[in-house]
């Protein structure tokens, strides 16, 4: 998985409550067996007519925007399917932070998995940051995981909190997998008590 | 010992290991696998020479893409990219030595619907599936909960899921459902409560007379939705009805191994007194059939009311109901049964059940759907489409003019050939009514079975209790 640590970048903003999965990116790119390719089909229906062609007033479509790499979201961002598709739909664009001042389980879990840093703040900074986003390409907002802060373009602070955990795998970029199986030891140890202990599991 | 919640002694049961800040490995019972979610998984596992650390725990049966037309076996009914998915499935149950229900197996379905049905889905398990409506089964008192493709790979290496604790809530229905109001009427009503992100952080206990006097079948759609509410899980304690349900199925304990299976799943409760960090109460008799009028689950009102206008909302919810409205082309004021549909869906892991079917049924029968509508049922799983057709229900629905179709997902989500068009418009027992979910500018309306009937009956939104 990609490292994240540091961030300076243009920031889009989406200033819509529940976003779900299913706009970020509908089922018919769900069909493939790749994890990679989807960014060209990130909020597909939104950011395209039906034949092909895009729609000019969608965030992601205007010039200011089109290298964006960090978005700012309305409320409960990533609620609905479990599809890991949409954290790597956003990744695949480019996007590798998101702000908002909720996030619906799965993905929050889902972005962590991609080098995504979701960052939740409260409703006023986030709003603060979204007229700083609204400023266009030349307002960067700047990340930092390690100090946990955001940085807007007038040099306003904001800090978040993350899971310690979570932190260290994103700054390191380690895989979770390899993580448990160091612990294998105690996961034969459970199963070897739950056969006698829930013999019908 | 200090009093605990049914979620935290599934919780301390399945901890196989704890860290200092709380981060926990959690074992899991019960992987369910499908075909969309779980390529890119398998796929990593051959990438880093892993494997499957415990098939014998690990359920795959295709559902999301398979046509549910009668000529599926044909392969020229499913595109090659859906082909593509379920092959790969096929593949990867037989190499990695994987239950598997393939398309041509009466056992086949839904996977929320199977796992249950055959027994794999037990009161006091771990359940996880890369799909959110995981949360059915914690109808049966077992923590399940949808997880991402990254997890689905992690679980299939480790059978454990890294995990924190969230926090506890209990909603609690009092009292007895009035006639023509359902399982599904409860799980909006609390969703339209608490809204899509206030259960963001908690497993839900849902307790109370009219969630005791549920069926399994009513109990799994309470539980489907929760995600719906934005919970991690949904929980009922397992009681008479459960124990029912569990026996005898396939993959159920039987004889000794049942007993003591029971004598552990009757521990299954909350302790008196146990601590709750958010509590809701409803009345079941305040509950009317309901309907979605938006493009969000939250967005629930009474059939007998109005679209609502969007200045009676606050904050970043009035601009989304005025997207809302629009999307769903309604006019401020409308009465919700003056709105007109084209197409009926009856089906889903929220509502591809017998009983469900059966409700339809007793409203439809004897009667026809509105000319030119276009009415669909299609089963949770192939069993649920034979023991429609055993009771004669499937019968009413052709007779009524329903397209009487094989199991799978179908236009829950429409990832196979069933869709609705740009401006159609359809009452549907699903749980999404998002933006496009069933097709691009497609308008969906969630209800419950019976109310969908009575929507095929008049061809526009209808009180059910106006033909009971």
């Amino acid at each position: 998985m990609e490292k994240f640590d540091t961030l300076s970048g243009i920031a889009a903003p989406m200033d819509l409550v529940n976003i779900d999965t299913d706009m970020i990116i509908p089922k018919q790119f769900l069909k493939t067996i790749k994890r990679s390719g989807l960014g060209v089909n990130l909020f597909d229906e939104m950011r395209y007519n039906l034949d092909g062609s895009e729609i000019s007033d969608f965030v992601l479509n205007q010039p200011a925007y089109r290298d964006a790499s960090i978005l700012v979201a309305g409320d409960n961002f990533g609620c609905g399917s479990s599809r890991e598709h949409a954290p790597w739909a956003i990744a695949d664009f480019g996007i590798r932070c998101v702000i908002s001042t909720s996030f619906a389980d799965i993905f929050y879990s889902n972005c962590f998995k991609n080098g995504i840093l979701p960052i939740v703040l409260p409703e006023d900074q986030r709003d603060a940051l979204m007229k700083d986003s609204e400023k266009g390409a030349n307002a960067r907002i700047e990340i930092d995981l390690v100090a946990q802060t955001v940085t807007g373009s007038d040099g306003e602070i904001y800090h978040f909190e993350v899971d310690a955990f979570k932190k260290h795998c994103l700054l390191n970029g380690l895989d979770d997998i390899g993580l448990t199986m160091e612990k294998v030891g105690s996961i034969d140890a459970f199963e070897a008590a739950a056969l006698s202990s829930r013999p019908w599991v | 010992m200090s009093p605990k919640t049914l979620y935290d002694k599934i919780w301390d049961a399945h901890v196989a290991h704890a860290a200092d800040d709380g981060t926990c490995l959690l074992y899991i019972d019960r992987h369910l696998v499908h075909e969309v979610t779980s390529p890119q998984a398998f796929e990593g596992l051959r990438m880093t020479g892993r494997t499957v650390r415990a098939p014998d725990k690990t359920i795959a049966v295709p559902d999301h893409n398979v046509p549910t037309t009668l000529d599926r076996a044909n392969a020229a009914t499913m595109t090659e990219d859906s082909r593509i998915q379920v092959d790969a499935l096929d593949t990867n149950a037989k190499e990695f030595g994987l239950h598997y229900y393939p398309v041509t197996d009466v056992r086949q379905g839904v996977v929320h619907i199977v796992g249950p049905e055959q027994g794999w889905t037990l009161p006091g398990m771990t359940v996880v599936c890369g799909d959110s409506h995981t949360a059915t089964h914690g109808a049966f008192g077992s923590l399940a909960h949808g997880i991402g493709t990254s997890e689905v790979e992690h679980v299939l290496a480790t059978q454990t899921l890294i995990q924190k604790k969230s926090k506890n809530m209990k909603v609690e229905i009092t009292g007895k459902l009035a006639p023509g109001v359902t399982a599904k009427d409860i799980t909006m009503a609390v969703i339209g409560k608490t809204g899509t992100a206030g259960g963001t952080g908690y497993v839900i206990e849902y307790c109370g007379e009219a969630i005791r006097s549920l069926s399994m079948e009513g109990r799994m759609t309470v539980c489907n939705m929760a995600i719906e509410g934005g919970a991690r899980a949904g929980l009922i304690a397992p009681d008479q009805t459960t124990f029912d349900y569990c026996m005898g199925r396939p993959h159920a304990p039987k004889g000794a191994a049942w007993e003591a299976a029971l004598t552990y799943w009757k521990t299954l409760f909350s302790d008196d007194d146990a601590h709750f960090d958010k509590v809701l109460t409803m009345r079941a008799e305040d509950i009317a059939p309901l309907v979605t009028w938006g493009t969000s689950p939250e967005d629930v009102l009474a059939i007998t009311d109005v679209v609502p206008d969007p200045a009676s909302f606050t904050g970043g919810k009035v601009g989304a109901a005025q997207r809302s409205i629009d999307y769903m082309g309604l006019t401020v004021g409308q009465k919700l049964t003056d709105i007109e549909i084209d197409t009926v869906f009856i089906g889903s892991c929220t509502n591809g059940r017998i009983e469900d079917f059966r409700a339809a049924a007793a409203i439809l029968k004897g009667k026809k759907i509105k000319d030119g509508l276009r009415a669909m049922v299609v089963p949770g799983s192939g069993l649920v489409r034979a023991q429609a057709e055993e009771e004669g229900i499937a019968q009413i629905f052709i007779d009524a003019g329903f397209e009487w179709r094989l199991a799978g997902c179908s236009m829950c989500l429409a990832m196979n050939p069933d869709q609705l068009a740009p401006g159609e418009r359809c009452a549907a027992t699903s749980n999404r009514n998002f933006e496009g979910r069933q097709g691009r500018g497609g308008r969906t309306h969630l209800v419950s079975p019976a109310m969908a009937a009575a929507a095929a009956i008049t061809g526009r939104l209808t009180d059910v209790r106006d033909l009971m």
